[in-house]
């Protein structure tokens, strides 16, 4: 099928099946802590703008976090479908990894998700407060268990090999394996990111529109802020992440690089643009600064970088494509980083919520966080290619060995279906997000909860909005 | 020892598919009974009566395939593997459905007949590959060298085809007796008035499929038929025909409650027999669940956290469903 071999569709269909998952997860992560915070600062202030902005983002909040779920419920079979070998082979460590990722996500459902969209006007606002903090967290150790299972994957650690298997010897080693802190600080501040910069794009495209209340305001203020602050953070952390990956995974640094060989003792050039070419072993057109790869990932000027050469061509990662992902990810954080700078620099004389080019630039930065994930992701893992467990398992031996034909057929209903449900959906949200923040509509908060129409099992009846514009005839729940 | 961990995730996971199929069985069922009811006030009743609970199966199923992953990973390669097709299926058209569902609430008239369709084929898609799903493991699965050594197509055979139809019958009954419980009025007439035929037919499907199971296996036939098994397992075709009567006559007195819990109970019947027939193991015909375990460091790991989690969801579940007991009439719908 279009020249690809099973195991290359296989890959394909798991990337988009978890491509489209990890948005909304990321998305709920961040949104769950900015709606903690904004709670928090409406206990704090009183102020009601806040609470009027906490009722506005928690629907899309819960929207997202249902095709989250919905989305969810594939990847907890997709492992045993598309890596029947993997499973068995590695399904003693990331079994009950992934059992841990579920078991707390419903564990937030079952309890405090319930009251976050529910609860307003039954139970205190302390409580209250409490449970959206605790959804907040629990958002987030549903990541930790999930990247623990990830990281370990490229970092493998605490285990023995008995009878040809995984055997955990020791838990603590294998979730806290080598890579795991990074990734998790990586990927948790990248959901906060991408988060910050779609509150920020949905404001920018109001304040467009003439639509300007202080909410609106707010929404941009605070999402700037997180730009400023947590952008350079990030390229902090993913550096702290590189030199983890240049220790334990040198080959993906290699890759990621277009770097194939050393000459001599001179230190390695950073490659800022090229084609790296598998076949010919070079990176072609390529611009290079001289010692600058050497200065950023040893941190010094006379060391160098692993080369791809070094590694037999059956141990080395597509080039072309990490090369590529790698930097449209950098690209996206340094546009974050610049727009936060000039945001900061519109705070003068109440410029920031005026100033058409940037608010411009905002509206098309809304996805940029978004695309940074997907593409660090791609990054990493087809950076760790040709290896499914760095160093224990190759991919080609994980597969399931179903044959192209099948494997095409049901890369192509799942593309069908993905998109026209997932596109429903996304739709839905940006619709929430057109109507805008409305100052008081936090005053009627939707009640539910379980056994009750509106319940947490079911996130999307937190949003009453109907799919269309027109008169509102959407089927009224019981109440 | 002391412990047989397997064993205990063996249970834990019976029961979440047990709790899945119980929960899920009806409002699929009500997706598969939808083209029978024409008027779209009834149908909106029809989707409320499920509304606020529909959503707790999909803790069950993926709960039960990270379990099955981390307690019994050959098990999950293996099954998984070779239930390819149906499961992707399936799993489509539960998620269909489930958007299906939630977007029926929120789109306009005009629109609303589309998602309706979307429903009702969301329904019967994952019913049907799930009925094939379980013929199909009821078969039994080639297994060389730890992995799956069938073909593509293995699962399509005429058994899993009866199965995929039956489940399709046994949900229908399900979700018509869970009608006739929450629903009054003309609704719940129509709903009796199919009852009765339902239940035959359901009879007669599993009268089929339990013949047609050791007919196929002897060694089905063997646990079945033996002596002394056949007085211990007795019971159960002799608990099935009572209920199955007792069933004909709460739909002929017009009971409200008794048709669905009795149906209940045929679901559990069937589900025991399954057990009867195909224990210890795990990946049918001869791999039990202590051979395709994942060590115990695994289990007990797992196990420290479902037995903290999963009674929270219990609670919450019934919780979820005293709240919502009662009638669900037409006017409800109205504020």
């Amino acid at each position: 099928m279009f020249g690809l071999e099973a195991l290359d569709l296989a890959r394909i269909q798991f990337a988009f099946t978890i491509s489209f998952h990890i948005v909304f997860p990321a998305i709920t992560i961040g949104l769950a802590s900015y709606l903690a915070v904004l709670e928090g600062l409406w206990l704090k202030s009183g102020n009601t703008l806040y609470r009027d902005l906490y009722h506005f983002w928690s629907k899309i909040f819960a929207v997202n976090f249902g095709m989250g779920v919905v989305s969810g419920l594939v990847m907890a079979y997709q492992f045993g479908t598309n890596w029947s070998a993997f499973s068995d082979f590695a399904g003693a460590v990331t079994g009950p990894l992934l059992t841990y990722e579920v078991l707390t996500a419903f564990f937030l459902e079952a309890g405090f998700l319930g009251v976050m969209l529910f609860g307003w006007n039954r139970v205190g606002p302390g409580l209250h407060f409490f449970s959206t903090v605790m959804v907040a967290i629990g958002t987030l150790i549903s990541t930790f268990w999930i990247l623990a299972s990830n990281s370990w994957m490229h970092t493998p650690q605490g285990f023995e090999i008995i009878d040809g298997r995984v055997i955990p010897v020791d838990w603590f080693a294998v979730v806290f394996n080598p890579s795991f802190p990074y990734r998790l600080a990586h990927m948790a501040t990248a959901a906060f990111l991408a988060t910050a910069f779609f509150v920020g794009a949905s404001a920018a495209w109001h304040l467009l529109r003439g639509r300007d209340n202080p909410a609106i305001r707010k929404m941009l203020s605070m999402a700037l802020w997180m730009a400023l602050l947590v952008a350079p953070i990030q390229a902090f952390i993913g550096d702290l992440h590189g030199l983890n990956t240049l220790k334990y995974q040198p080959a993906k640094i290699a890759a990621i690089e277009g770097h194939w060989e050393n000459v001599g003792d001179e230190p390695t050039p950073l490659i800022l643009f090229g084609w790296p070419d598998m076949q010919r072993e070079e990176t072609r057109f390529k611009v290079e600064i001289p010692a600058l790869g050497s200065l950023i990932l040893t941190h010094s000027l006379d060391k160098q970088v692993p080369a791809l050469k070094d590694f037999p061509p059956e141990d080395r990662a597509n080039s072309t494509i990490v090369f590529w992902t790698f930097r449209v990810m950098v690209a996206m954080g340094l546009m974050m980083i610049l727009t936060g700078l000039w945001g900061t620099w519109l705070r003068r004389g109440e410029r920031l919520y005026t100033c058409r080019p940037f608010l411009h630039l905002a509206v098309w930065m809304g996805p940029s966080g978004i695309i940074a994930i997907l593409a660090g992701w791609y990054t990493t893992e087809i950076g760790r290619q040709p290896w499914i467990i760095h160093g224990l398992m190759r991919t080609a031996d994980a597969s399931s060995g179903h044959s192209a034909a099948q494997l095409g057929f049901t890369l192509a209903l799942f593309v069908v279906v993905y998109f026209v449900l997932f596109g429903a959906g996304i739709g839905y949200m940006l619709r929430l997000v057109r109507k805008g923040p409305k100052i008081d509509e936090g005053k009627e908060a939707s009640e539910g909860g379980p056994g009750q129409p509106r319940t947490p099992a079911r996130p999307l009846s937190a949003a009453e909005e109907g799919l269309e514009d027109g008169e509102t005839d959407t089927l009224p729940e019981r109440s | 020892m002391g412990i047989d961990l397997p064993l205990i995730w063996a249970v834990i996971i019976a029961f979440g598919v047990m709790m899945y199929v119980v929960m899920d069985g009806f409002d699929l069922g009500i997706g598969i009974l939808f083209p029978f009811v024409r008027d779209d006030g009834e149908r909106d009743v029809m989707m409320n009566t499920v509304a606020p609970v529909w959503d707790g199966n999909e803790t069950w199923l993926v709960l039960g395939g990270a379990g099955l992953f981390g307690a019994f990973p050959l098990a999950y390669a293996v099954v998984l593997d070779a239930l390819y097709l149906p499961l992707i299926l399936m799993l489509l058209g539960l998620i269909f459905r489930g958007v299906a569902f939630e977007f029926r609430f929120k789109a306009k008239a005009a629109k609303r007949h589309l998602w309706d369709k979307a429903f009702i084929g969301g329904s019967l898609t994952a019913t049907f590959f799930q009925g094939v799903a379980l013929g199909a493991y009821i078969d039994g699965f080639e297994v060389v060298n730890r992995s799956f050594a069938g073909g593509a197509f293995d699962w399509l055979t005429p058994f899993s085809v009866f199965c995929g139809l039956a489940l399709i019958v046994a949900y229908a009954l399900l979700g018509c007796t869970w009608l006739i419980m929450k629903t009054e009025g003309r609704l719940q007439q129509q709903m009796h008035d199919m009852a009765r035929p339902l239940v035959f037919v359901v009879l007669a499907v599993t009268g089929i499929v339990s013949l047609w199971t050791p007919f196929e296996h002897p060694a089905i036939a063997e646990r079945w038929f033996s002596l002394p098994n056949l007085f211990w397992f007795m019971p159960v075709p002799v608990l099935v025909l009572l209920c199955t009567y007792a069933l004909l006559r709460s739909v002929a007195n017009n009971r409200n409650y008794s048709p669905f819990l009795l149906t209940l109970a045929l679901i559990f019947l069937g589900y025991s027999g399954l057990g009867i027939s195909l224990w210890p193991n795990v990946i049918p015909p001869s791999i039990s669940i202590w051979e395709a375990s994942a060590p115990p460091q695994s289990q007990g790991f797992m196990l420290v956290g479902a037995l903290f989690i999963i009674p929270f969801i219990l609670m919450y579940t019934a919780w979820s469903y005293y709240v919502f007991r009662g009638k669900v009439t037409v006017d409800d719908g109205y504020h």
